[in-house]
């Protein structure tokens, strides 16, 4: 067990410095939510004036949508430096090594975790300074930042698996843009749940994106802790079954290849 | 039981791909301790699939393998410990300096944490990269590359070294410096070396032995030296000042000499071994004091050596 922490923080290690030395992504990726934290929260802020909408500001009802979307979003192109691995030949050099083969995965999974952990900090301070207060203090913020990690992790490792599968980038790429934009919005991240439409009620309840903007917008307001907490464990799951579908990919790539 | 003492030994190897493709039948070698043996053999014939079975990498359909008597299949851990592996494709991480990937492959590899930064910083010292081991690897050249992954590879002081392909896409003069660096790590470290390569020069230069491999099997094996001598007539021209014919007639009867031409004033000799057979020829004239005023002698190569076991020219299948 020690060897393989030992093993996964060496790997995350490398993975954040290749990403520090991204100067270019790191820009793009803490002015992306500020971009659609101001357009969408100015593009959208009559909004709250619909009958039935259950929050009189759109910029405190957008915020926790703005970070679980970004964290998905982010962390479903973490496959996408494994195939950098795989098609580089880094990945046959790693697996010569005694290494621990779940903490390739690991690593990568807790890399794209901490990416979300920075970039979620970012947004509320951003969505703070625009008039997103969070009543519910510090406990608000913890819920946010681990809805936020759980769903991050959890497509993480589905980008993993799907790339180890796929090995190819225009294959992620194509399944991350077909899937991304719908599952953001068939969930409530950007409209009240009390005016979406009823099928996209249905399919939001499976919908992970769901359970995290759910689970996020709850520990703002604080008044439904049990939704928090109910919500957290159905990502807690998510998380677990993709890790290990991503374990799985693994194992059948090594067999395979 | 695989006895310790032997390297490598793989026995009756096979390798069929998902897709049905059999790269590997029924391939069988076995390397000492201490020797650069070398896998010889055009793109496709099998060589690199059988390197990444024997350094884990790549599952085997049948037969076994072993690496100082550990068995890959089922000690694949101890496997790659004995080993290192420096693979056809780089293999280094670009978006890394050079020493973050040796730091990073020595932890991977269980150096012992005292020692590794001093085993760092001796074997950029010795790939000559200690200038540049803070630069990212992107900058790097194609040579620079190579002997970055080479000292990855050797991080872990691995009994034994796998290299695919070591010197392809390198100039001349870069192979030379890989050429003789492989061999200081063969007399100084001991170090075992299998390596594989579709260059006649380099497997005759840096092996002890070969085997050439062809369409997935092994058509021959043995040092240069032996598969070449086993080419038979190499040719032997005699140049002689006096007493031609009779000179012909001692050649004749010679054991090892298949036939004699006499050319003006030379003697074309074809024998069956070049090497074995000069000195005796010179012997048998002196006797009669026939003087022989030059001689040429023409060696087959490696390339005459796999024509001869495969029935086509190496360079028709590169």
């Amino acid at each position: 067990m020690y060897i393989f922490i030992f093993d996964t923080l060496q790997l995350l290690k490398r993975h954040t410095l290749a990403t520090l030395r991204l100067p270019i992504w790191i820009a793009v990726t803490l002015i992306q939510p500020v971009i659609w934290l101001t357009i969408f929260g100015q593009l959208f802020q009559k909004v709250v004036e619909i009958p039935g909408f259950d929050s009189n500001s759109y910029i405190a009802f957008l915020t926790p949508g703005v970070v679980i979307m970004t964290a998905m979003f982010g962390s479903a192109w973490s496959g996408m430096g494994l195939i950098y691995d795989l098609n580089l030949g880094v990945m046959d050099r790693l697996l010569s090594t005694p290494v621990y083969r779940g903490a390739i995965i690991a690593a990568r999974v807790l890399h794209a975790s901490l990416t979300v952990l920075v970039q979620s900090i970012i947004i509320l301070v951003l969505g703070y300074i625009l008039g997103a207060k969070i009543e519910s203090g510090i406990f608000g913020i913890l819920g946010i930042l681990v809805s936020a990690i759980l769903i991050g992790s959890g497509f993480s490792a589905l980008s993993s698996g799907l790339a180890l599968l796929t090995k190819r980038e225009e294959n992620l790429i194509a399944i991350i843009n077909f899937f991304g934009l719908p599952l953001t919005f068939l969930s409530a991240a950007f409209m009240s749940e009390a005016l979406i439409p009823n099928w996209v009620k249905i399919i939001s309840i499976f919908n992970p994106v769901n359970w995290a903007v759910s689970a996020a917008r709850n520990s703002i307001s604080g008044d439904n802790w049990s939704a928090v907490t109910f919500n957290c464990f159905l990502l807690l799951v998510f998380a677990l079954l993709t890790y290990f579908f991503a374990t799985l990919a693994f194992k059948i790539y090594q067999k395979t290849h | 039981m695989q006895k310790k003492e032997i390297a490598i030994n793989v026995e009756n190897l096979s390798k069929i791909y998902k897709n049905g493709v059999k790269a590997i039948s029924g391939v069988s070698f076995s390397v000492n301790f201490g020797e650069i043996f070398g896998l010889l053999g055009p793109n496709g014939a099998g060589k690199s699939s059988t390197v990444r079975i024997l350094s884990t990498l790549s599952n085997l359909s049948d037969g076994s393998a072993h690496i100082a008597g550990q068995n890959v299949t089922k000690s694949p851990t101890e496997v790659r410990l004995l080993t290192g592996y420096v693979a056809q494709s780089t293999g280094v991480d670009a978006w890394a300096t050079g020493k973050e990937n040796l730091l990073l492959q020595a932890q991977l590899e269980r150096v012992p944490r005292k020692k590794i930064n001093k085993r760092v910083d001796n074997l950029l010292e010795w790939v000559g990269l200690s200038s540049v081991s803070r630069k990212l690897v992107k900058t790097y050249s194609g040579g620079m590359k190579r002997r970055l992954e080479i000292a990855m590879g050797l991080v872990h002081e691995p009994k034994v070294l796998f290299l695919d392909e070591p010197s392809t896409g390198l100039d001349p003069e870069s192979r030379r410096k890989l050429w003789n660096d492989l061999k200081y790590l063969q007399k100084q470290k001991k170090i075992t070396v299998l390596l594989t390569t579709h260059y006649l020069e380099e497997a005759d230069y840096l092996c002890d032995r070969i085997a050439i491999i062809d369409k997935g099997k092994i058509v021959a094996k043995g040092t240069p030296s032996d598969l070449k001598s086993k080419i038979s007539s190499d040719i032997v021209t005699l140049e002689i000042d006096n007493q031609i014919d009779l000179a012909s007639n001692i050649l004749t009867n010679l054991h090892g000499v298949n036939s004699t031409n006499v050319e003006d004033d030379k003697i074309v000799l074809q024998v069956n071994n070049g090497k074995k057979i000069l000195p005796s020829l010179v012997l048998e004239l002196q006797k009669k004091s026939i003087n022989i005023v030059s001689f040429s002698f023409n060696s087959p190569s490696l390339d005459d050596v796999y024509l001869k076991f495969t029935g086509h020219r190496f360079e028709k299948d590169n």
